[in-house]
């Protein structure tokens, strides 16, 4: 697969003069992030592809070494941008496993749907994209305009459209109220339509199959072997989801499905995206009808958690816990430990390495992103097809810069 | 896991292995001379076909530590789902592992992150370059001992003038 120095010895023979070299990127409008890739062509053909990448690295990791549990949040928002909200929910996920705390019912399905409603929003981009990079402008557009529902919808929870920072350890910032499930619900009312629309538009559009059939194929061997999960290994027949397999938060209640394909293509990942957000809806239509009472955050006695604002205004045992947990030079005792913990993101697996060091600071705190390991599948999929296929085998692997450089 | 508990003290007996448990995280410490063959033993005998996460650790600042950097594997079995956490130590001047990259492909790109920000090499990489950071960077930015705001690391890059580039 990668790329080898002795590849490059024998394309820079003497009769190999005819191939020549092709820079795409770091600025271009179909990676649609910042990455770059060095591409050897013989006439249209790639012979060979090699990635550059580091552009965005702007040490997320060393930082997470010096924030709080809580204040980190903002960063790993930043790094999947595409799904802020999933990458908040994994952190403190994590975290949360770290301290040993078990979450409140509410707050459970709360991030539950949460968790679905940005795997909507990754995917309708993802999908949006990749026909938008092909040349269909229609689905981009219809798609995107739900996503703007999307960020309606979170807004109207954290107040913020896009970077949300919305979890806290224990719990999230602010409980939600019925003007929220009242959004979700029409929300959930309305998409199934769209949908469908898309569905007429791409899914047996003769351009749209052909740009995309046999192109950029997997093999379930390889598959497993280079490390891919999520959407991408479903695609190519690997039945792995964290959500069945390790479940976590509500997805060990609901009643979905597990989405895939033993074709292994651009177009097999295309349908699973597509159908994935079909399960993704019936999971947030089992959990709004059924998010229990009671409080979002975990109580305030464990140490870790910021306390309710009321209390904070109106206790002296609430301002004293805020006090302790905002107060850099205070903090609470967290175990002397390290955990590896991870979700099932909308791009595959994002797992976090935490390790602890009884400060409220973590003492490393790696990203386990997926897009980093699926960029490195990027020559192996384009070997041996044409120039025009590098923009439909980019966009089937959802590659977000910020998350792979961190 | 007791299987592999068992399997592994019957084929390793003269090495010190180290299990442990914390939450759902099992972990096994492995000596880094060993570490290839366990691996290996790992992936062809107990189908841990998957390695998900490859990452070090640096313990310079941690109150306790003996051994410098830790290197940690996730495998992944797509057979019984099982999950399983190794952990190896390297120490300074010299950190040296070997590489993974025969057993699983995953470990390219990982490798080479981990050799970029920690400066941990791994004999037997096919291509192990600076992969993050730009080639001509000096240092290793995830090593406790680098400041956070890396001060003084501009000042090493050359200044490109116009009518130069």
């Amino acid at each position: 697969m990668p790329f080898e120095v002795s590849d490059l010895a024998e394309l820079d023979a003497p009769d190999k003069e005819y191939l020549w070299t092709l820079n795409f990127g770091p600025q271009h409008p179909a990676t649609h992030t910042t990455l770059r890739l060095v591409l050897t062509l013989d006439g249209e053909t790639v012979v060979n592809a090699v990635p550059h990448i580091g552009y965005l690295h702007s040490g997320f990791e060393k930082l997470g070494e010096h924030l709080d549990f809580n204040q980190y949040v903002t960063i790993v928002d930043r790094m999947n941008y595409i799904s802020p909200l999933h990458n908040e929910i994994s952190w403190h996920h994590a975290v949360e496993k770290l301290l040993g705390i078990e979450l409140t019912p509410r707050c459970k399905y709360l991030r539950t749907i949460l968790a679905e409603l940005m795997r909507i929003q990754d995917h309708l981009l993802n999908t949006g994209t990749c026909a938008l990079d092909l040349g269909g402008f229609t689905a981009f557009l219809y798609f995107f305009q739900q996503r703007e529902l999307i960020y309606d919808i979170v807004e109207t929870a954290s107040g913020q459209r896009f970077h949300t920072s919305y979890t806290r350890v224990g719990g999230v910032a602010f409980d939600v109220n019925n003007a929220w499930v009242d959004k979700v619900r029409s929300f959930v009312k309305g998409f199934a339509a769209v949908h469908a629309e898309v569905h007429r538009l791409l899914t047996r559009n003769r351009i749209f199959i052909e740009r995309l059939k046999g192109i950029g194929h997997l093999s379930t061997e390889d598959c497993i072997n280079m490390g891919v999960t999520g959407p991408l290994a479903r695609a190519s027949g690997v039945l792995r989801d964290l959500r069945k397999d390790e479940p976590y938060l509500a997805y060990g209640d609901l009643d979905f499905k597990i989405v895939a394909s033993k074709d292994g293509d651009c177009y097999a990942r295309y349908l699973v995206r597509m159908q994935e957000m079909v399960e993704s809806i019936k999971i947030i239509e089992q959990c709004i009808e059924n998010i229990p009472e009671g409080p979002v955050n975990v109580d305030a006695g464990s140490k870790a958690v910021i306390p309710a604002k009321p209390s904070v205004y109106r206790s002296i045992e609430g301002l004293i816990q805020h006090f302790e947990v905002m107060m850099p030079n205070r903090g609470f005792p967290t175990p002397k430990e390290e955990i590896y913990a991870a979700t099932e993101s909308p791009n595959g697996e994002l797992g976090y390495y935490i390790v602890g060091d009884g400060s409220p600071r973590a003492y490393r705190a790696r990203t386990r992103p997926p897009s980093y390991v699926h960029f490195a599948l990027f020559p192996h999929l384009i070997k041996n097809h044409q120039l025009s296929d590098v923009v439909a085998v980019l966009g089937s692997l959802n590659v977000i810069a910020a998350e792979l450089d961190r | 896991m007791m299987t592999i508990e068992d399997a592994l003290k019957l084929k390793f007996s003269g090495d010190e292995l180290s299990f442990s448990q914390f939450r759902d995280n099992h972990r096994i410490g492995v000596p880094a001379v060993k570490l290839f063959d366990i691996l290996a033993f790992l992936k062809n005998e107990h189908h841990f076909d998957m390695l998900v996460e490859l990452t070090a650790v640096d313990y310079l600042e941690y109150e306790g530590a003996k051994d410098r950097f830790g290197v940690v594997y996730v495998l992944v079995s797509t057979i019984n789902g099982a999950r399983l956490v190794i952990k190896t130590h390297v120490n300074d001047p010299e950190p040296l592992l070997p590489s993974v990259y025969s057993l699983w492909k995953s470990a390219d790109w990982l490798e080479r992150e981990v050799y970029d920000m920690f400066g941990i090499r791994f004999s037997g990489h096919p291509d192990l370059r600076r992969i993050l950071t730009p080639d001509e960077f000096t240092a290793y930015p995830l090593r406790k001992d680098y400041p956070l705001k890396g001060r003084g690391e501009r000042h090493n890059f050359p200044v490109l003038t116009r009518a130069e580039s």
